[in-house]
């Protein structure tokens, strides 16, 4: 599969996660702007209050994805900050992972240099999924 | 400390049993603790009990049982974070 000599062959990380949107608006409740800046970057809370009526199913759909970009990478990114795993909007309006600090650390140590995501929500649930081709080591 | 533990897994931890029939060393993500409601349980301890965890202290085992938490938030107050 590799293709060369003595490389490592390829392997793929998975993640999903499942989040009820309606306890992420009990926690907006709860905790207010505690709950935002701890699990959320700027860029991540500007875009879900953009749209008022959207706000908890966007930050549900973001939560959901951050969770599953630490289970994708394993071990190695147990305890990395939630604000280090960034969900950013691309060029076209896809989103996309962007890592920093440990979460970073913990996917180059895997070989993971990018992260494919895709997010949903519908009613009461937004999940979130990734998957990265690794060549690093077991997790 | 242990009741006022209990007390915040009783209201933000969404168990899938009674807090009361939970021991102090039992695993709380065995008895449902998911990832959303761990952090809501932190909010809450740092409010209760006027701290804030450190990014080094955001590991699994930090909030694994009431145990574990009561020993997190010593840590925290002692400074050892």
């Amino acid at each position: 599969m590799s293709g060369e000599v003595g490389a490592k062959p390829m392997k793929m990380r998975v993640g999903v996660d499942l989040v009820r949107v309606q306890e992420i608006e009990r926690s907006l409740s709860c905790f207010g702007d505690r709950f935002l800046r701890r699990l959320f970057t700027e860029g991540e809370v500007a875009y879900a209050t953009a749209a008022p009526g959207r706000t908890a199913e966007r930050l549900a759909a973001r939560f959901a994805a951050k969770e599953a970009v630490k289970k994708a990478l394993g071990a190695a990114a147990d305890g990395a900050p939630w604000r280090h795993i960034e969900v950013r909007r691309g060029p076209g309006g896809h989103p996309e992972i962007m890592l920093h600090g440990p979460a970073q650390e913990a996917a180059s140590a895997a070989g993971i240099s990018e992260f494919s995501i895709s997010l949903s929500h519908d009613g009461d649930y937004a999940i979130a999924m990734v998957a990265a081709a690794c060549r690093g080591d077991e997790r | 400390m242990k009741d006022k533990i209990r007390a915040i897994l009783k209201e933000h931890g969404r168990l899938s049993k009674d807090v009361k029939d939970i021991g102090d060393k039992d695993d709380l993500l065995a008895a449902g603790l998911t990832s959303h409601a761990n952090v809501n349980v932190m909010l809450a301890l740092e409010n209760e009990f006027e701290i804030e965890f450190p990014d080094s202290m955001l590991k699994r085992e930090s909030f694994e049982s009431i145990a574990a938490i009561c020993a997190s938030i010593e840590k925290v107050r002692d400074g050892q974070a």
